[in-house]
C-alpha cells in the first residue's frame, strides 16, 4: 500500500520548518521518523498536501542536563533514548520504556517529539513522561511556550499544540534511580500495550485506560496518604475510561491496571 | 546402491540456500522476464461490505485518472461465475467480478489496470460502487437457521453435509461417565510471507505464459482453463520461487483467471500482487469448526464411545474448505481404539472469506477435538491424562488397524511414542513442580499439556511422475511433479538421484512446476511429497543406474553383475575398468520416466508435552519447552524434517495461544492485517525440544511417511491442553483456542467466581 | 501528482539516483528503481521486517521509510553482504530459511541486531527479532544461526535442562 501523493520539504533548520508551518498551517504534516505518520498515510487515513522532513535536524537531536530537568530534543530516536548515558543515570525510566516501543526496526526512526505528538493513548513514552511530570516545549514563528505533559493532551490522537507548531523539546525531571518501574502487558512483544503501566517516585502514568494517557490520581492520593502499595494499587482505574477491543474488555483493563500497578509500585519500591 | 556411503539419512545444507541468501529467490513479483515487458498493473477494488446489493459502479473517474489504461467491472465479462470446488453447489459460484451482489469484505468488484503500479490504488479509490446493505451472516448456526441466504436460488446456506447414519440415541447407555463439550476450532489465517501474486503474458502462437504463487502448478493450469473455457494446453503455468503456501495456495484462485482473461481482452502482459490487506481478506482461511464433542467411558479409564458433531465454515464461496471436514470425520477417534464412534458434519456459507486447506487441513480439528475429549475424561474420572491416553490407543499388534473412520492405519507404535516423550520431558519430575507450585499458591503457575495424534499424509493423490536424466556432462536433471515452496526439494530429490548415480548433489538439478516442462503431476500439498514424488526420483533413479549397467555391460564386454554405479561413472568391479555415465549418455540418451503410485495414504504419529508457564493474576501464558516426537518413518534429510517440524510447532502454538480470524457482526474484518493478526515472532516462541522415532511404513521403498503438519496437529492441542492444566486446580475446565490472557482469566473467574 | 524530488544514495557500495515522487518507499526504490529484487514486502503495517536494509548501518523498515528520506544516506541490502557473510553462512548451515521471503530481511535484521550486540543470548536475539515475521521455521533455526554467527554454541545457548526431579 502506497500514501496519496504529497509535496515534500526537508527544511535545513527548525525557523525554516517553522514558517513552512506557518504558511501551510493545517495541510502540512510534520515528518520526523515517520513511524506514526507513514502507516497512517499508507492506509490513506492521512492524506496531507505538504509533508515538512525535520527528521534529520541536528539541532532537534540531543540529551543534556539542564539544572534540575533533562532536556531531550524532540527529533531524539527511541533507540538513541534507550542506549541513552545520560538518561540511565539521571531518569532511567525514560530509556526502560522506550526499549518496549515496537522493535529494533522502529527504534532505530521513530522520535520522542513524534510519539508524543502522535497523541495514541496506546502509546508507552506519552504515559512515561506523563509519569515523570515532564514539560512539552513548542515553538512557532509566534514564539516558544512550554507545556506541562499534564495539559498537553485533549483527546485521542489530539493535543494542544497548534498547527503553526512544532514540538522541539522535551523536559523531565532528574530523578535519579531509585523508585521507577514500567510494566508493559501485551500478547505479543511487538504489539501496542493493551494496558502499561509506569511508576516513578510515587506517581503512576497509565496507558490505554482512556482516551489520553492518564495519571491514576486515586493511587497516587492513596499512597500520598500513606495507603499500602496493595491498597493503593486497588484504586488504580478509577478515574480511568479504558477501551474496549479485541484483546481486552474495558473490566478486563481495569484488572490489569490494578495488578500492573501494584507490580510496578513494587518494583519501584525496590 | 552404494550401502557403506549412502547421502540418505545425513544431514545434507540446502543446495538452494546460496541464491536465496545473496540475491534472493526469484517470487511471481520480481519476475523480469522479457515477456513481462511493458506489462499492466491490476488493481482490484474490493468490496468494504460484508453482504449486499451493488445498485450503481461508476468508473468514469477512475478511468481518467493517470496511468489508467482500463477499468473492467462485472458487466464487461465473458465468462461465467467459477463453481470453486468439484464438490460444491453449482448455485454458489463466483463471479469473477462481483455481479450484482457481493457476499464478503474483499470480493473483488473491478478491475483497475494502470501503465505503473503506483497508479492503480490512485484510480482505484476513485471507482465508486453504490451497496444497498443486506445484513451479515457471520455466525455459522445463524448460517444454519437460513433466515438471510448469501445465495437465494440455493435455498438454504448448506454448503453440504457429511453422515452415514442418524445418531444412535444409546450410543453412550454402556458408560459410567459421559461428558459433553462445545468447542471452537477458530479461523486461521495461513499468511504465507509472500501473498498471491500472477503475471501473464499471451503470445502470438495463442498460448498464454502463466506465472502465479501455487502449489500445485499443473492443477492451477487445469482449473482455470476450465474456469475460463479454454484448453489446458494453452496455458504455459510456471511457479516461480513461492513464498510459502501451508495449503492456503493449493490449485488457482479466481484472481490468477482474472489476470489471464485481462491479459487476453487488453493485448497486453498484466501483472498482479496483492497487498497483506488483501490477502487477509482474499486468501482462502483455514480451520472454523465449531464442534460438539461426547465421549463416555468406565471408571476404570476405557473409552467406550465417541461423537463428534461438526459445523464448519465455508466461507462466502465454498472452495476446498466444505471438504475438510469428510478428514475430520476420518480421523475423529485418533489414535484410539474406541468401540463406537459417530461423527457428523453440516459445511455452511458464511459472508467471510472462503476457507480451504491450512496446515493439517480438516486432521488437526479431528485431533483437537478428540484430544481435548480425553483430558475432559481424565479429569472426570480423575485418573492421569497421559494414562488414560495410554490405556486407549491402539495396540502395535493391530496394524494395519481400520480405525472406525473407515480408513488404515499403515503402521505405528502410539504408546511407545507417548512413553517416550514423556521420559524425555521429565513428565513426572514436572508434575511434582507444578504441585509444589499449587501447594504454594504461585502467580506463575505451571501447566503440563500431553497430545497424542496420528494423521493422514499422501491422502490426495497416491502418485506422482518422475524423471530423471544425466546429461552428457554428466550432471542431471530431475523433473518431478511435487512443487516445493520451501521444503527443500531440491535438496532432498538430488539426494534421492545421488543415493543410486552417485553423482554429487551440486550436479543434480531438480525443476519443477512448469507445466510445458512437467505436463503431469499433482504438486505439494497434504504432506506427500517425499512418499509419493520422492519415491518416484528414488525409483527412477535406480531404474536409470540399471539402464546404465545395461549399457555399459556392452560397451565394457561385462556381465550386468559385475557391474557397480558409483561416483557417476559405472565400473567392472574390482578394476579401473568403466565408463562415466556422462559418457554412457553422449551415446545415447539416458533418462527414465517413472511415475510411482503409493495405493494408499501413510499415517505418521506421535506425542507431544508442552509446559506453559501461567500467570494467573494476568491471565497470560508463555510456552516455557516443547517436547515432540514425531514419527514419520526414516528420515531422508534430518535438518529439512526437523525445519518441518519446527514450522509445524509454531503454527500449532501459535493457533492455540495466539491466533484467530475475526470479524464483527456486521461481517467486517477486525484481523485483516498483521498488526491486529497475532502472527508470533521469535519472541514469543521457546526453542523445541525435538525426539527422534521411526517406524517405516510398508507402502513404499524409502519407508517415508509425511512430516509437513505433524508438528502442528500435535502441537496445539499439547499446548491448548497445558494452558488449562495450568489452571485447572482453580476449576477450570475448558478454554477455546485461543486462550488469550482475557479468555484465560474469564475462565478463572467463572471458575471461582471472582475470588481468584 | 506532485512534483519528483531528486534522491542520491549509496546502495551496497554503489551511487544511486533517480527524479522520484516523494510517496515513493525506500522499498520501491530499492526494487524497482535501483532492481535489486532480494528486499521482500510482506505487509502493509511495519510488522512483519521482511523488507528490513540498513540505514547508515541500523536496521530499518524499508516499506516505512520514504526514499527521499534514505537521501543522502548508504544502504545495504542482502545482496551487499560479502559472499561468506557469518550471518548468511550461519543462516544455511542452520537451516535457518526455508521458503525463503523473509529471509533477506530476518538477514539484514540479525547483521543489524549483532552490530549493536554482538554476543546477545537465546532471549536478546528473540527479542532482537521481534520485529520479524517468519512462517515457516518456527524460528528456532533462525535464533540458532544468529547465536553461531555471533560465535556461540547453538546447542548450548538454546538448551533447555530437563526439570525431572526439581
Amino acid at each position: 500500500m502506497i500514501p496519496v501523493g504529497f509535496e515534500y520539504a526537508r527544511p535545513g533548520s527548525v525557523d525554516e520548518a517553522l514558517a513552512l508551518l506557518t504558511e501551510h498551517g493545517e495541510d502540512a504534516t510534520v515528518l520526523a521518523g515517520g513511524h506514526s505518520l507513514l502507516p497512517v498515510m499508507k492506509l490513506r487515513l492521512a492524506a496531507p498536501e505538504l509533508v515538512i522532513d525535520i527528521g534529520r535536524l541536528p539541532e532537534l537531536s540531543y540529551i543534556t542536563v539542564d539544572g534540575d530537568e533533562v532536556a531531550i530534543g524532540a527529533g531524539t530516536r527511541h533507540s538513541t533514548v534507550e542506549t541513552s548515558s545520560v538518561l540511565a543515570t539521571e531518569c532511567p525510566l525514560l530509556p526502560a520504556v522506550a526499549a518496549t516501543v515496537g522493535d529494533p526496526q522502529v527504534r532505530h526512526r521513530g522520535t520522542l517529539g513524534g510519539s508524543l505528538a502522535h497523541a495514541d493513548p496506546a502509546s508507552d513514552l506519552p504515559a512515561a513522561v506523563l509519569a515523570l511530570g515532564g514539560d512539552v516545549v513548542l515553538r512557532s514563528t509566534r514564539g516558544e511556550r512550554k507545556v506541562p505533559i499534564t495539559s498537553f493532551y485533549t483527546g485521542v490522537f489530539s493535543t494542544v499544540k497548534e498547527p503553526d507548531e512544532l514540538i522541539v523539546e522535551i523536559r523531565v525531571p532528574r530523578t535519579g534511580t531509585a523508585g521507577w518501574a514500567y510494566e508493559k502487558f501485551n500478547r505479543r512483544a511487538n504489539d501496542w500495550a493493551i494496558v502499561g503501566v509506569a511508576v516513578v517516585d510515587g506517581r503512576v502514568g497509565l496507558v490505554n485506560m482512556g482516551s489520553t494517557p492518564l495519571r491514576a490520581s486515586t493511587t497516587e492520593a492513596a499512597l500520598a496518604d500513606g495507603a499500602s502499595i496493595a491498597d493503593a494499587a486497588a484504586l488504580a482505574d478509577q478515574r480511568t475510561d479504558p477501551p474496549a477491543d479485541l484483546t481486552a474488555t474495558a473490566d478486563y483493563r481495569r484488572h490489569l491496571a490494578r495488578i500492573l500497578t501494584k507490580r510496578a509500585l513494587t518494583t519501584a519500591a525496590g | 546402491m552404494c550401502v557403506l556411503m549412502s547421502i540418505m539419512g545425513t544431514r545434507v545444507v540446502r543446495i538452494e540456500d546460496p541464491v536465496f541468501l545473496s540475491r534472493g529467490a526469484t517470487y511471481t513479483d520480481d519476475l523480469t522476464d522479457e515477456r513481462l515487458t511493458g506489462a499492466l498493473h491490476l488493481t482490484l477494488v474490493r468490496s468494504p461490505i460484508a453482504h449486499a446489493r451493488i445498485t450503481n459502479i461508476d468508473t468514469s473517474a477512475a478511468s481518467e485518472s493517470p496511468g489508467v489504461v482500463a477499468v473492467i467491472t462485472n458487466a464487461d465479462l465473458d465468462i461465467t461465475p467459477a463453481v470453486l470446488f468439484a464438490m460444491a453447489p453449482k448455485t454458489m459460484a463466483r463471479p469473477f467480478l462481483a455481479a450484482d451482489k457481493v457476499r464478503f469484505v474483499g470480493e473483488p468488484v473491478a478491475a483497475v489496470l494502470t501503465e505503473e503500479a503506483y497508479q492503480g490504488q490512485d484510480a482505484a479509490d476513485l471507482v465508486e460502487v453504490d451497496y444497498d446493505p443486506l445484513p451479515a451472516v457471520v455466525d455459522m448456526n445463524t448460517a444454519l437457521d437460513g433466515d438471510v441466504l448469501l445465495f437465494e436460488e440455493a435455498g438454504s446456506n448448506l454448503a453440504g453435509a457429511l453422515q452415514d447414519a442418524e445418531f444412535d440415541e444409546h450410543l453412550f447407555d454402556d458408560c459410567e461417565v459421559v461428558v459433553t463439550q462445545e468447542m471452537v476450532n477458530q479461523r486461521l489465517a495461513a499468511a504465507p510471507l509472500e501473498g498471491r501474486a500472477a503475471a501473464a503474458a499471451w503470445g502470438d502462437d495463442g498460448r498464454v505464459t502463466l506465472w502465479c504463487s501455487t502449489q500445485n502448478a499443473q492443477a492451477a493450469r487445469d482449473e482455470i482453463a476450465g474456469w475460463l473455457g479454454i484448453d489446458p494446453a494453452q496455458i504455459h503455468l510456471i511457479a516461480p520461487d513461492v513464498g510459502g503456501g501451508f495449503g492456503a495456495k493449493i490449485g488457482a484462485d479466481p484472481e490468477f483467471a482474472l489476470v489471464t482473461w485481462l491479459a487476453k481482452r487488453l493485448d497486453r502482459p498484466v501483472k498482479w500482487t496483492e497487498t497483506r490487506s488483501e490477502n487477509m481478506t482474499g486468501m482462502v482461511q483455514g480451520r472454523g469448526q465449531l464442534q460438539t464433542v461426547t465421549i463416555g467411558g468406565n471408571r476404570d479409564g476405557d473409552v467406550l464411545a465417541y461423537r463428534i458433531d461438526v459445523i464448519a465454515d465455508a466461507g462466502a464461496y465454498p472452495r476446498l474448505g466444505m471438504f475438510l471436514p469428510f478428514f475430520t470425520r476420518q480421523m475423529a477417534p485418533g489414535v484410539y481404539d474406541i468401540p463406537k464412534v459417530e461423527s457428523r458434519a453440516r459445511m455452511v456459507v458464511t459472508t467471510t472469506t472462503s476457507t480451504g486447506a491450512y496446515r493439517g487441513a480438516g486432521r488437526p480439528e479431528a485431533t483437537a477435538a478428540v484430544e481435548r475429549a480425553m483430558d475432559l475424561f481424565a479429569a472426570e474420572i480423575g485418573m492421569d491424562p497421559a494414562e488414560v491416553r495410554k490405556r486407549n490407543v491402539v495396540a502395535p499388534d493391530k496394524f494395519p488397524f481400520t480405525n472406525k473412520g473407515g480408513v488404515v492405519y499403515d503402521s505405528g507404535e502410539y504408546a511407545k511414542a507417548i512413553d517416550t516423550v514423556l521420559e524425555a520431558s521429565g513428565y513426572a519430575g514436572l508434575r511434582a513442580e507444578q504441585a509444589a507450585r499449587r501447594e504454594r499458591g504461585d502467580v506463575v503457575q505451571l501447566g503440563i499439556g500431553v497430545s497424542a495424534y496420528v494423521e493422514i499424509t499422501g491422502g490426495g493423490a497416491f502418485s506422482e511422475d518422475a524423471s530423471v536424466e544425466v546429461h552428457g556432462d554428466g550432471s542431471v536433471t530431475v523433473l518431478t511433479g511435487t512443487s516445493p515452496h520451501g521444503q527443500g526439494h531440491a535438496t532432498a530429490w538430488a539426494m534421492l538421484a545421488s543415493e543410486h548415480l552417485g553423482v554429487p548433489i551440486e550436479k543434480i538439478t531438480v525443476k519443477h512446476g512448469d507445466t510445458d516442462l512437467i505436463p503431469r503431476g499433482a504438486g505439494t500439498m497434504g504432506s506427500r511429497s517425499l512418499q509419493t514424488g520422492g519415491v518416484a526420483v528414488y525409483n527412477a533413479s535406480s531404474e536409470l543406474a540399471e539402464l546404465a549397467r545395461t549399457r555399459a555391460a556392452d560397451l565394457l564386454e561385462a556381465s550386468v553383475d559385475d557391474l557397480v554405479v558409483a561416483d557417476g561413472a559405472v565400473t567392472v568391479k574390482g578394476t579401473d575398468k568403466g565408463v562415466t555415465l556422462g559418457e554412457l549418455a553422449q551415446r545415447e540418451q539416458l533418462r527414465v520416466d517413472t511415475v510411482f503410485d503409493s495405493g494408499a495414504a501413510s499415517f505418521p504419529f506421535g506425542a507431544h508435552v508442552a509446559v506453559v508457564e501461567l500467570d494467573v493474576e494476568s491471565g497470560k501464558a508463555v510456552v516455557d519447552r516443547i517436547f515432540t516426537v514425531d514419527d514419520a518413518g526414516p528420515v531422508l534429510n534430518p535438518l529439512l524434517a526437523e525445519g518441518q517440524r519446527h514450522g509445524g510447532i509454531a503454527q500449532g502454538i501459535a493457533q492455540a495461544l495466539l491466533e484467530e480470524v475475526v470479524w464483527d457482526a456486521d461481517g467486517n474484518p477486525l484481523t485483516a492485517t498483521f498488526a491486529d493478526y497475532a502472527f508470533p515472532s521469535a519472541a514469543e516462541m521457546p526453542s523445541f525440544s525435538l525426539i527422534e522415532m521411526e517406524t517405516p511404513t510398508p507402502l513404499n521403498p524409502i519407508g517415508a511417511k509425511g512430516i509437513g503438519e505433524a508438528g502442528t496437529i500435535g502441537a496445539t492441542p499439547a499446548v491448548q491442553s497445558a494452558v488449562i492444566d495450568a489452571v485447572a486446580h482453580l476449576g477450570v475446565r475448558h478454554i477455546d483456542m485461543p486462550t488469550s490472557p482475557l479468555r484465560v482469566w474469564e475462565a478463572i473467574n467463572t471458575a471461582t467466581g471472582g475470588q481468584s | 501528482m506532485s512534483a519528483t524530488v531528486k534522491v542520491d544514495m549509496t546502495v551496497n557500495g554503489t551511487g544511486t539516483s533517480a527524479d522520484v515522487e516523494p510517496r515513493l518507499l525506500l522499498a520501491h526504490y530499492l526494487r524497482d528503481v535501483v532492481g535489486l529484487k532480494a528486499t521482500n514486502i510482506g505487509c502493509d503495517t511495519t510488522s512483519c521486517g521482511a523488507c528490513t536494509v540498513l540505514v547508515d548501518g541500523e536496521s530499518v523498515k524499508s516499506c516505512t521509510v520514504l526514499a527521499v528520506q534514505a537521501d543522502g544516506t548508504s544502504v545495504t541490502t542482502m545482496e551487499g553482504l560479502e559472499e561468506a557473510h557469518p550471518v548468511t553462512a550461519a543462516f544455511r548451515a542452520e537451516h535457518g530459511l526455508q521458503c525463503g521471503f523473509c529471509t533477506p530481511g530476518m538477514v539484514m535484521a540479525s547483521v543489524g541486531l549483532l552490530s549493536e550486540n554482538p554476543t546477545p543470548t537465546e532471549r536478546e536475539v528473540r527479542e532482537g527479532l521481534e520485529g520479524n515475521l517468519c512462517r515457516c521455521t518456527g524460528y528456532h533455526n533462525i535464533v540458532r544461526a544468529v547465536l553461531a554467527a555471533s560465535g556461540q554454541d547453538p546447542q548450548a545457548a538454546t538448551a533447555h535442562p530437563s526439570r525431572s526431579g526439581a
